[in-house]
């Protein structure tokens, strides 16, 4: 305070405007630096771990109470998705190598196999702790936040132990990091205490005496496990979850991440649990979409091998958090598009598009967006198709869909090798117009972007 | 596990895999070797069938999802549009190799069936996901029109 | 509900031919040795009943009329089985509503192609070229043979026949006969050693419309392919094969493999490792499960990037000389005015809407093959040395193809040695083994048309004539390091890589072509129409190129250089006017280009009219076509060859590149090797020139003048001239 007094006292013009800004800036900062928790929407009493009295929140699910510590382990890293972020595609599980495109240069993810040298062998207990819950790696190397510690930081002890337990088991690989390729500041580890400080609670769950077991349960999953607020609650300036606008949807690594909250329109307030379930369990629910690019790999990897009541503990806390409205997200035109091409969709509205989804597209998706050959291939209805920036429909497009939840035969082949930008972006215009609510208008420059996300 | 459903008029029940594609099992199983495999991604239409009169590319099918429907393969066509669309095949000369021709034939009968006079818009709506190597595209087309017209005048 | 019970249910038209043939059983089969199971799944059509008149190895005639012509070459669109059944039909003056086709067995001996030498085969465009001569004399002397036995019959002269549709007629009495009641005669009679031919004047099939024998079967389903052969106790394969060209197993670990119910075995073999399995499905599930570790110390790893820069770099290096007629070089330096251009074309996959599959019977002392095979004395000959057999313990039983565009006639055989290895691996127990190809180890499988970097300059004297040409071509050899290599490449010239660049027909007084030959570890192989895949491009786009440097229109430009090609000339001409040539340009937005080329000895001039949007988006509206092929057999397969060349080409050079990364292919299916549709489909007009010549091919020749059409159209719209292949993605960043 001594400082600011002074700087207060001194009339030089500029000063007193770089006093303004800091003077915002320290506001702004503690504003987003105090944003409220994750679970803080929920009001009432939270007391600490040891002091609650109703069923334990953590762990593993009651039918597998009698599991070995192994198969717990196993359990716990699944439903934590390690393997999704620390295996490269085509590479072994675990090994790490994955990069991930950042706006300030590519990130890649660390070996947590028991190799001693380039994996996790030689770290112990603590060490382990240190890193899954405050980002800080066995020779105090700070952790990016890519690695979502600020969520596993509420996991419990004994729950990250049971994790290392079960990698532990995994066959040692021998696999070094790439290095990172990140632009100064960001390459400046050393940045990250200081975001830990202010971002990382570093605290273990907290049970909320006031509400229910299987809110607790869901809430201890979809936060300190699956860490699902990671993509879909927007982040504030500091790359740090802003928890005002909870579960309101954001764009990660070029995927939208929807909007979650009850929201009718641009949420998932309109679905029924059972939609609900359906989605996080396989990856699809009739009528509402089918999970692909990295919500088809949580699916596939982590939410699949989940257990019913622990799905039904996620929608539970799914459906209790805050509505917020997604202005740009009208609610999906629930009608199929007429059968004959002519029908419908004015000629005129990408031509191109309708002749390459008449080539590649059709045999799948139908005229009518109702696929003829499996419901995982139906467009009408779902979110992706009524988002009128197309970004997933693009995505899609380009990368395909590789679901392994199902018979590979569901799969969507990738085009984008095939197509120009122009094409894959008067097809998704296509699309979006015939199948949603509000035609997309893509041009060749967002495809270029989504590209640049490899 | 098994499937019960109607192949070619036929209610018939496979003991197999519901997850095996139904090109396989109508091939494998039944050994009705008229459906071909030709990308097994939805790509070609090489294994062209109809399921309850739509048609759709078996390859990509799960066995299951046909569970109590109406499956017609080549095998199994009967209809006025079909007969149509193979005698215009026959006049017009279309196949060369002809792997892809039981898959063209069953899109163009769908197409007949439900739009007795598709004009060239409709054709490519309904035939341009039907790959031909040998690109006998032209002839398809001329046929198309040809079985329109004399289905047309049978009807 | 059980096969059995289906097929009894309705009798489809293999059962029925199977039932056909057992009551036949008793009929005399002359020639032919390999009978018995085979035939349900090796004969396309009937087998006719009662064969008694066999004179040659192209024919039999039964005591129903029937007459069963035997096909040397493999049918896979082509039209190979009904142009050799119309050679045989038209000179024996057969019924051709009772006329069958049968394939050969493999026999190099009785079934050489003669445009190969002593090796039976089909491929270059030849099946109509090299047996019109020996079928038509097939034809005539059973012709003449069973005339001699109506005469002798009757006992009236032999002058006094005549025969039609199968029937023999004696006038003066008032006689016929049908064929069927003579054979018995004529089966006792010598063979003749001479035999008229007929008149071409009086040809009643040839150049008329005979009706495709195989179109019935491909229309209701049941022609049979390879992918359709089940034999008895048949396993289905499929093989892992590394991602890089040149890796082998270092490991593999097929634990999670053998767990998938159905599969029965997995195998090691030179090219990989392959799951054995009970039906595809589960074999495909296998081999997803199998977990193999390559050694990748002899693969290539390079990305077709980096060796296109080399290619680039080559160009400008000493090059061995193809052809060479006056002094190039100082003509074009001495020239009032230069073009120069480069042209770069990518590897492509053939993607034959079949994936190569190929069934194989192996025990200690017998192979028995089921293909749709191109290559039968190579294959013969490969799988006996894989299988460690006699050639002659190995036979070959050749199906209908869906299609090949030169892919299964390759000189490693790929696909063969891969199901007779498996086979061997499996135990060599006699037990029939189907190794199938899915459509990624298609598009991954190599043997790719090679990649091609071709630099040209011309020099033009003051008057604007063209008086210097010099064009190098550099590439891989497709026949190095074959079997072929020693009979084909000539002081270092493989003619494949060459053809229609050397042989230039323009009338130019100083050509220079060279060619640098460029090893990599990217298996390449002939792909329709061979070297005028890339040469006919680039002479014709450049070409064209000349003459707007000259100021001319392009068809008179040529037209001009071609004075002393009259069959060239001729197709130039006919395209032209067909297509409205002289009306002038186009309006804006659209363009007209042309092209001509000879391949295999057939020459086709094609004319191009193309539609740009704004965004550059290429639409091809109409290919007129004229076809120079000698004597036309089948003017409806002629058209439907250039139609399908056509097509094939237009998807090749608007879409068609495989690229590697690292050594990997990029492309996987029809997704990323995208191919022409039928709404990219254009109109396609074709003129055939009427001729007595002798019949040349038209399997490949319509493919080689699309691409330089196309993009010669697409300059005549925009100004812009091609010079890399596939045409630009339009619009892509
Ligand atoms: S095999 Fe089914 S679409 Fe190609
Ligand atoms: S006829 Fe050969 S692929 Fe269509």
């Amino acid at each position: 305070m001594t400082k600011t007094t002074q700087v207060g006292h001194v009339s030089h013009p500029i000063l007193s405007v770089l006093t303004a800004i800091i003077a915002v800036a320290l506001i702004v900062s503690s504003y987003i630096v105090l944003g409220p928790g994750p679970t803080a929407f929920a009001g009432g009493k939270r007391v600490a771990l040891s002091a609650y009295q109703a069923q334990d929140p953590t762990g593993v699910p009651p039918e597998l109470k009698s599991a070995s510590l192994v198969e717990r382990g196993e359990y716990l890293t699944r439903a934590a998705d390690c393997v999704v972020c620390h295996t490269v595609e085509g590479g072994a599980p675990f090994a790490g190598g994955r990069g991930f495109v950042l706006p300030f240069g590519t990130l890649y993810s660390t070996n947590i196999t028991p190799d001693v040298e380039t994996g996790i062998g030689g770290y112990t207990d603590a060490n382990f702790l240190d890193a899954v819950h405050k980002g800080i790696g066995r020779h105090n190397t700070k952790l990016y936040p890519a690695m979502p510690y600020a969520s596993y930081t509420y996991m419990s002890d004994a729950d990250a132990l049971a994790i290392k337990g079960y990698l532990f088991t995994l066959k040692p690989v021998h696999a070094p990091a790439p290095p990172n390729s990140l632009v100064f500041p960001f390459n400046q580890r050393s940045l990250m205490s200081i975001w830990s400080i202010l971002f990382n609670p570093d605290r273990r769950y907290e049970p909320n005496v006031e509400r229910s077991a299987a809110w607790n349960r869901g809430a201890y999953l979809a936060e300190a496990m699956e860490h699902c607020g990671e993509c879909h609650t927007p982040r504030n300036l500091f790359f740090a979850l802003n928890n005002r606008q909870k579960f309101a949807g954001s764009v990660q690594a070029g995927w939208r991440a929807y909007n979650i909250t009850p929201d009718r329109s641009g949420g998932v307030g309109a679905w029924s649990d059972a939609d609900l379930m359906h989605y996080l369990s396989i990856g699809h629910a009739d009528g509402r979409g089918t999970a692909s690019g990295p919500m088809g790999e949580a699916v596939d990897e982590s939410l699949s091998h989940l257990k019913p009541s622990d799905i039904t503990a996620i929608v539970t806390y799914l459906r209790s958090v805050g509505e917020v409205s997604a202005a740009d997200l009208p609610a999906p035109k629930p009608n199929p598009a007429p059968l004959s091409p002519a029908d419908g969709l004015a000629a005129n509205v990408a031509p191109r598009g309708k002749a390459i989804y008449e080539g590649a597209c059709v045999g799948c998706h139908g005229w009518t967006g109702i696929s003829p050959v499996i419901p995982f291939a139906t467009l009408t209805g779902t979110r992706a198709i009524n988002d009128p920036t197309a970004n997933n429909v693009a995505q899609v497009i380009i990368r395909g869909a590789q679901r392994h939840t199902t018979n590979e035969a569901d799969d969507m082949p990738a085009f984008g090798d095939a197509y120009s930008n122009a094409e894959i972006a008067s097809v998704a215009n296509y699309v979006t117009a015939r199948f949603g609510a509000k035609g997309s208008e893509l041009t060749v420059a967002h495809i270029a972007q989504l590209r640049a996300q490899d | 596990m098994s499937t019960s459903f109607v192949l070619n008029g036929k209610p018939t029940t496979l003991d197999a895999d519901p997850n095996m594609p139904l090109l396989w099992a109508v091939r494998e199983v039944v050994g009705l070797p008229g459906t071909k495999f030709g990308c097994g991604m939805a790509l070609c239409g090489a294994c062209t069938v109809h399921l309850d009169g739509q048609a759709v590319r078996s390859c990509v099918m799960p066995l299951s999802a046909v569970a109590g429907r109406q499956v017609i393969t080549i095998e199994g066509l009967q209809s006025a549009a079909a007969k149509a669309v193979q005698a215009a095949w026959i006049k017009l000369q279309v196949p060369q190799c002809g792997y892809c021709q039981s898959g063209q034939v069953m899109s163009a009968t769908a197409l007949l069936e439900k739009n007795p006079s598709p004009t060239d818009a409709d054709i490519d709506g309904a035939m341009s996901g039907n790959i031909c190597r040998c690109a006998t595209y032209p002839r398809i087309r001329a046929a198309i029109h040809a079985a329109a017209q004399s289905f047309k005048a049978s009807a | 509900m059980t096969r059995e019970s289906h097929a009894s249910r309705q009798p489809t038209r293999r059962t029925f031919l199977k039932r056909a043939g057992t009551a036949t059983a008793m009929a005399l089969t002359i020639g032919f040795d390999w009978a018995g199971p085979a035939r349900r799944a090796a004969a396309n059509v009937a087998p006719s009943a009662g064969a008694v008149f066999a004179p040659n190895a192209f024919l039999r005639i039964g005591i129903d009329d029937s007459v069963t012509v035997i096909a040397k070459h493999v049918e896979m669109g082509q039209g190979a089985y009904t142009g050799i059944a119309t050679i045989v039909a038209e000179e024996l003056d057969a019924d051709w509503s009772r006329v069958r086709v049968e394939s050969a067995p493999a026999d190099a001996k009785r079934y050489a192609n003669l445009a190969f030498g002593t090796m039976q085969g089909t491929g270059g465009s030849s099946a109509m070229a090299n047996s019109w001569t020996q079928l038509r004399e097939a034809g005539g002397k059973a012709r003449a043979m069973l005339l001699a036995a109506a005469a002798k019959n009757w006992k009236v002269p032999v002058v006094e026949l005549t025969v039609e549709k199968g029937i023999v007629y004696h006038a003066g009495s008032k006689r016929q006969a049908p064929f069927g009641s003579l054979v018995r005669m004529a089966a006792s009679l010598p063979v003749p050693e001479k035999v008229a031919l007929k008149d071409p004047r009086d040809f009643k099939l040839i150049g008329r419309q005979a009706s495709r024998v195989d179109v019935a079967a491909k229309v209701d389903g049941t022609a049979q392919f390879t992918l359709d052969v089940v034999l008895p106790g048949m396993l289905v394969a499929l093989l892992k094969r590394p991602a890089q060209f040149g890796a082998t197993v270092h490991s593999f670990d097929a634990t999670a493999a053998t767990a998938i119910s159905g599969v029965v075995k997995v195998v090691q073999v030179p090219r990989g490792v392959a799951v054995i399995a009970t039906s595809f499905w589960a074999a495909k599930q296998g081999r997803d499960a199998l977990r193999v570790e390559w050694d990748d110390t002899h693969a290539e790893k390079r990305s077709s990037a980096a060796l296109m820069d080399e290619y680039r770099q080559l160009a400008d290096r000493p090059a061995l000389s193809a052809r060479k007629q006056g002094d190039a070089a100082q003509a074009i330096h001495n020239a009032a005015h230069k073009v120069s251009a480069s042209y770069e074309f990518p590897f492509l996959a053939h993607a034959p809407m079949e994936p190569l599959d190929a069934v194989v019977k192996l025990s200690a002392d017998s192979c028995e093959i089921w293909a749709g095979d191109q290559f039968q004395t190579v294959d013969q000959r490969n799988a006996a040395t894989t299988a460690g057999l006699d050639r002659q313990q190995v036979s070959i039983h050749t199906l209908y193809a869906g299609g090949s565009f030169g892919r299964r006639a390759n000189p490693g055989s790929d696909y063969i040695v891969e199901a007779v290895s498996i086979a061997k691996a499996h135990g060599a127990d006699g037990t029939p083994i189907k190794l199938q190809w899915t459509r990624e180890d298609d598009i991954h499988g190599g043997l790719y048309r090679p990649m091609y970097y071709h630099k040209l300059e011309a020099g033009l004297n003051d008057k604007y004539e063209l008086t210097g040409w010099r064009h190098v071509i550099v590439g891989q050899s497709i026949m190095a390091d074959t079997f072929f290599a020693p009979i084909m490449i000539k002081e270092g010239i493989d003619p494949t890589s060459v053809e229609g660049a050397a042989t230039i027909a323009y009338a130019i007084p100083n050509i220079a072509v060279d060619l640098s030959t460029t090893k990599n570890g990217v298996p390449v192989l002939w792909w329709r129409v061979v070297g005028s895949s890339h040469t006919t491009f680039a002479v014709e786009a450049f070409i064209d190129e000349v003459a707007h440097a000259a100021g001319a229109d392009p068809f008179m430009f040529r037209r001009k250089l071609l004075e002393h090609e009259p069959r060239m000339k001729a197709v130039l001409e006919l395209a032209a006017e067909k297509a409205g040539w002289s009306k002038g340009p186009m309006p804006k937005g659209k363009g007209r280009g042309i092209a001509v080329s000879e391949a295999f000895k057939t020459y086709v001039a094609q004319v191009a009219e193309v539609s740009v949007d704004e965004t550059g988006h290429v639409k091809v509206d109409r290919v007129v076509c004229a076809v120079d092929c000698g004597t036309p057999i089948n003017p409806d397969i002629i058209t439907a060859q250039m139609e399908g060349g056509i097509g094939f080409g237009l998807g090749a050079v608007q879409y068609g590149a495989i690229t590697l990364k690292e050594g990997r292919v990029e492309q996987d299916n029809f997704n990323s090797y995208r191919v022409l549709r039928m709404n990219e489909m254009p109109k396609v007009e074709v003129y055939i020139v009427p001729s007595t010549l002798p019949p040349t091919g038209v399997g490949e020749p319509g493919v080689a003048p699309v691409g330089p059409a196309v993009a010669n159209a697409i300059f005549a719209a925009t100004g812009r001239r091609i010079h890399v292949l596939p045409f630009p993605k339009t619009g892509a960043a």
